[in-house]
C-alpha cells in the first residue's frame, strides 16, 4: 500500500517492472489454472496428467477456445456477442446439408463458417447502423439464427456422409505423424495469429481503443463502424469454424446443439482477465481460462463427483476470478 | 478549548501523484474558515478524507479535541461532518423530506414513520429560514437554490457540528448567493464550524472569516479575511508573479490555414493563420465546444464552409487528422485520453502509421516514439507503458496534448487545455503554445515531418489566460461568433460584457 513516492514535494518517478506489467494480466488466470490442476492432480493421481488425459482435455476445451479467441476481440473492443452459441448450431447444420449435397469437404466447412460470417455481418451492420447496443442485437440473432438453424434443418439431426471432416477433433494415429488432431492444432495457430493482430496491428490497437473509450478513439479518428463490423464478423467465423468442429465430433448437423455455449465462452474470456467494459483481455488468458473450466470438468467427473459439483465449482471460479480482479487492480 | 476540527500533516498519493504533502487545517466552531486554491491545489482531496471519502496515507484528524477517523462518508455523517457539494447529491425523484431524512428515516419495526419525517424536515427547513419549501414536494421540481437548501437542511437534521461548502455558488443567480451567505452566517451563529470552498476571491471575502490557502498539496499561506487585500491572496495562490505565466513572444502571422465562412451551428466567419493563437471566448454553453467540434466533424455541418489549408468541405475527424488539423477534448477524463490505455497508445493513437510496415504497429517504435515526448513535455510517469489513468490531471492533459504534436498537426484545435490542471502543468501548456505559432516545435525530430509554424484556435472560459495567449479573440455569446478582434482592443471587461450580451442589450 504504502508507495513512497514523495520526493521533496515534487512527483517521484516510481521504477517498476516493466516485465511484471507486461505479464500482470494473464498471471494471476495461469496461476489459477496451476492451482486447479495441482487440486485434481492431488485427489486423482499422476494419472490425471497423463498424455492421453491431456489431450482428452485439450480436446473438450478446443471448440470453446476457438468460439473464445472471436469473442475475446469482441469483448476487449467493449462489446459482446450472444449468438455464439446459435452460430455453431448453424454451422453443424449447413456442413450437413452440403455434405449432403456432395459438396466436398472442404467447400462445405468453407460454407459453413462463411455462413457464421454473414450472421456476425449483420450483427455489426445492425450495432453500428441502427446503434442499438451489442447485447439487445446478439439477443436477438441469437434466437433468430437458432430459428434459422431449425428452419434449415426441418428441425431434424441432419445425416451426412462420413469424410475427413469428422477426424478434426479425433486423433488419427496412422503414422501421419500429427500427434494432437488437426482442430488442435488449427486453434493453436488460429490462437497465435489473433494474439499476433490484437498486439501488432492497427486493426489489433484500435480494438482496445474502442474498448477503452470509444469517444477518444472517434476524436483520434479511428473507423469504430469498420472496426465492429469486422469484429463481429470475424467472431462470427470463428464460431462457425468452432460448428465444424462440433460437426466433427457429433457427425451429424443439430440445430439444437451448443444452447448456452456462449455463456462458457464469455466464462472463459472473463476467468481470462477480459473486462465487460471493455479495453481488456488477452487471448493467452481466455485459452487458460477455458482450460480452468475444462479442466474442473474433467476432473470432477473423473473423480467422481456429480455434475452439480462441477457446475457450482465453475460458478465460483467466475466470480472469484472477477472479484479477485477487481481487488487487484483496485491496489 | 480545542477547535472544533484539526487536521494535523495529512498526506496523500495517487499512484504517482502527491495530492497531498503535509497539510495542517483547523477551525473553530462558529467560523467561517475559506479554503483557496487553484484547481488541484488539494482542496478536494483535502475535504475528501475530511468527510470520509478518502482515507489519508498519513496524518491527524481531531474532532473536538478527540481522535477522529471515520471509515465512510456515512460514519463521517454520523459524527457531524457533512458535505455540501458543487453536484448536488439529492436523489431527484424522491420528496424533499424523503431527501432530508435519507439514510436516517425515523421507523418503528423497520416501517417508516411519515409523519415525524414531515415534521423534522419541516422543522430543519423552518431554522433555515425557508419555511416555504413543501416537504412533500419533488426535490426534482425545485430551483437549483431549492435544492441546495434541501441538501443544508439535511445537513441541519442530521445534526452537524461541521459543514464543508464545495463550490456551493456555481449554480446559484446573484441574489440567491447573497441569500446563501446570509444563511451561512446563520448557521454560523448557532456555532457550527464552516469550510467555504470557492475559486471567487469576492466570495471569500464576503463570507469568510478567516481562510487558508493550499498550493500544490501544500500550506501556502493563511490569514484574516478582513486584513487581507484580495491580491495577497491570489498571489498566495499562484505563487509567482503573473507575468510570467503568459509568454507571448513576437510573432508574425502566415499564410490561412482555416477559413469558416458562415459556418453553422455557430454563424462563424474567420480566417487563422500559421503563426497566430485565436481565441474564443464565451459564456458555458455559448456553443464554444460545438463549434470546435463541428469543424472537426465530430457534429454535422448545418450549412457554410469549412476551408482548411487547400481542402474544402466536411470530413470526420479520420480527415482532418490527415488534413493535419488535431484536437484536444474539453473532456479529459472520458473523451480527451482513453484511460485504461498505455500513455504510449494514447499519444500514438491518431497515427499509428509509421510505427510499423503495413498494418502494424511495433510497440518498441510505439514506446521510443511515446518516451520522447514524455521526455519533452516533463510528463511524471513511470514509463510510457503506464496506463493514463494513474496521472495526474496536468500529466493526462499533457499526454492528450503530445497526441497532437506526435501526429505533427499544423492547426490545433484546444478546448479549454488548462481546465482542472495545476499551474504548473498551465504554464507549460501556455509555453508550448508559444512556441508552437513561433517555430516548429524544436523537440524530436521525425523524418519528414513539417517544420512550418502551426496555428492554434483556443477556446477557454478563463479570460486572463486568453487575453495572456491569444493574439486575437472572438466572442460567442448565445451561439453566435463574433468578429475576431486583436487582444490589445479587449479587455476582461469587454469580453465579459460581449459575452454576457450586455453589449448587445445596450
Amino acid at each position: 500500500m504504502e508507495r513512497a513516492l514523495v520526493v521533496d514535494g515534487s512527483v517521484g518517478r516510481p521504477r517498476r517492472h516493466v516485465s511484471a506489467r507486461w505479464l500482470r494480466d494473464e498471471t494471476g488466470v495461469l496461476i489459477g489454472l496451476a492451482i486447479v490442476a495441482v487440486i485434481f492432480g492431488v485427489l486423482i493421481g499422476p494419472q490425471f496428467f497423463r498424455a492421453a488425459n491431456l489431450e482428452l482435455m485439450a480436446r473438450q476445451t478446443v471448440i470453446v477456445c476457438v468460439a473464445a479467441l472471436g469473442m475475446t476481440m469482441v469483448i476487449i473492443s467493449g462489446g459482446i456477442d450472444l449468438s455464439v452459441g446459435s452460430v455453431v448450431a448453424l454451422s453443424t447444420v449447413v456442413t450437413a446439408l452440403l455434405l449432403r449435397a456432395s459438396v466436398g469437404p472442404a467447400m462445405a466447412a468453407l460454407g459453413a463458417v462463411a455462413a457464421g460470417a454473414a450472421c456476425g455481418a449483420i450483427n455489426g451492420i445492425l450495432i453500428t447502423q441502427l446503434r442499438v447496443v451489442p447485447f439487445i442485437v446478439t439477443l436477438g440473432t441469437m434466437l433468430l439464427v437458432r430459428g434459422a438453424a431449425k428452419g434449415l434443418a426441418d428441425e431434424r439431426r441432419i445425416e451426412a456422409p462420413i469424410t475427413w471432416l469428422n477426424d478434426l477433433v479425433r486423433t488419427v494415429r496412422d503414422g501421419r505423424g500429427l500427434l494432437l488432431p488437426s482442430a488442435i492444432w488449427i486453434a493453436a495457430a488460429l490462437a497465435i495469429a489473433i494474439a499476433l493482430t490484437l498486439r501488432y496491428t492497427r486493426f489489433g490497437r484500435h480494438l482496445f481503443a474502442i474498448g477503452s473509450s470509444e469517444r477518444t478513439a472517434r476524436l483520434c479518428g479511428v473507423r469504430i463502424d469498420w472496426c465492429k463490423f469486422a469484429v463481429y464478423t470475424l467472431s462470427a467465423a470463428l464460431a462457425a469454424l468452432a460448428g465444424v468442429m462440433e460437426f466433427s465430433k457429433l457427425s451429424v448437423g443439430d440445430p439444437t446443439v451448443a444452447v448456452g455455449l456462449e455463456l462458457d465462452v464469455i466464462a472463459a474470456v472473463i476467468i481470462g482477465g477480459g473486462s465487460l467494459l471493455g479495453g481488456r483481455g488477452s487471448v493467452v488468458g481466455t485459452i487458460a481460462g477455458a482450460a480452468i473450466m475444462s479442466v474442473i470438468q474433467i476432473g470432477c467427473s473423473q473423480q467422481g463427483l456429480p455434475n452439480w459439483v462441477q457446475q457450482i465449482v465453475t460458478g465460483t471460479i467466475i466470480v472469484g476470478a472477477v472479484a479477485l480482479d477487481r481487488w487487484r487492480t483496485k491496489a | 478549548m480545542p477547535p472544533r476540527f484539526e487536521m494535523r500533516g495529512v498526506r496523500k498519493a495517487f499512484g504517482a501523484t502527491v495530492a497531498l504533502a503535509g497539510v495542517d487545517l483547523q477551525v473553530r466552531d462558529g467560523e467561517v474558515c475559506a479554503l483557496v486554491g487553484q484547481n488541484g491545489a488539494g482542496k478536494s482531496t483535502l475535504m475528501a478524507i475530511l468527510a470520509g471519502v478518502l482515507r489519508p496515507d498519513a496524518g491527524t484528524l481531531l474532532l473536538d479535541g478527540s481522535p477522529y477517523v471515520p471509515r465512510d462518508p456515512l460514519a463521517a455523517r454520523r459524527a457531524g461532518v457533512v458535505m455540501i457539494y458543487q453536484e448536488l447529491s439529492l436523489a431527484a425523484h424522491l420528496s424533499v423530506m424523503e431527501n432530508v431524512m435519507l439514510g436516517v428515516e425515523p421507523a418503528r419495526c423497520g416501517i417508516v414513520q411519515r409523519d415525524r419525517m414531515r415534521e423534522t424536515s419541516a422543522r430543519a427547513l423552518a431554522e433555515l429560514g425557508h419555511p416555504d419549501i413543501p416537504p412533500d414536494a419533488c426535490v426534482g421540481d425545485l430551483q437549483p437554490s431549492a435544492q441546495q437548501l434541501v441538501e443544508i437542511a439535511r445537513a441541519l437534521a442530521a445534526g452537524c457540528r461541521v459543514l464543508v461548502f464545495d463550490e456551493p455558488t456555481s449554480s446559484l443567480t446573484q441574489a440567491d448567493v447573497r441569500t446563501l451567505f446570509a444563511l451561512i452566517g446563520r448557521l454560523k451563529r448557532q456555532g457550527i464550524a464552516i469550510v467555504y470552498i470557492s475559486h471567487f476571491i469576492e466570495e471569500v471575502k464576503a463570507v469568510s472569516d478567516r481562510f487558508v490557502v493550499l498550493r500544490d498539496g501544500r500550506n501556502a499561506g493563511e490569514g484574516i479575511t478582513a486584513d487581507t487585500r484580495a491580491e495577497q491572496i491570489v498571489g498566495m495562490m499562484v505563487g509567482r508573479a503573473l507575468d510570467d505565466l503568459y509568454p507571448h513572444t513576437e510573432r508574425s502571422a502566415g499564410e490561412p490555414i482555416l477559413e469558416l465562412e458562415g459556418l453553422n451551428p455557430g454563424a462563424a466567419t474567420l480566417t487563422l493563420r500559421r503563426g497566430e493563437v485565436l481565441g474564443i471566448a464565451g459564456l458555458l454553453g455559448a456553443g464554444r465546444t460545438r463549434l470546435l467540434r463541428t469543424i472537426f466533424g465530430l457534429e454535422p455541418v448545418r450549412s457554410g464552409r469549412i476551408t482548411i489549408a487547400a481542402y474544402s468541405g466536411p470530413g470526420g475527424p479520420r480527415e482532418r487528422w490527415r488534413q493535419g488539423v488535431g484536437m484536444l477534448s474539453e473532456d479529459r477524463t472520458s473523451e480527451g485520453i482513453a484511460a485504461g490505455l498505455s500513455i504510449a497508445d494514447n499519444i500514438t493513437l491518431s497515427c499509428l502509421g509509421p510505427l510499423g510496415p503495413a498494418f502494424t504497429v511495433l510497440p518498441s517504435r510505439q514506446h521510443a516514439a511515446a518516451a520522447r515526448w514524455i521526455e519533452r513535455l516533463d510528463i511524471r510517469c513511470a514509463d510510457s507503458r503506464q496506463p493514463a489513468r494513474e496521472l495526474s490531471g496536468g500529466n493526462q492533459q499533457k499526454v492528450a496534448v503530445a497526441r497532437l504534436l506526435h501526429h505533427d498537426v499544423d492547426l490545433l484545435m484546444l478546448d479549454e487545455p488548462t481546465r482542472g490542471i495545476d499551474v504548473a502543468s498551465k504554464a507549460e501548456i501556455y509555453k508550448l503554445i508559444d512556441e508552437l505559432v513561433r517555430v516548429a516545435v524544436s523537440g524530436p525530430e521525425r523524418p519528414g515531418a513539417r517544420t512550418r509554424r502551426k496555428a492554434v484556435l483556443l477556446v477557454s472560459s478563463y479570460l486572463p489566460e486568453l487575453l495572456g495567449v491569444c493574439d486575437r479573440i472572438a466572442v460567442m455569446s448565445r451561439g453566435r461568433l463574433g468578429p475576431p478582434r486583436n487582444v490589445s482592443e479587449w479587455n476582461e471587461h469587454s469580453l465579459l460584457m460581449e459575452a454576457s450580451g450586455a453589449r448587445a442589450a445596450m
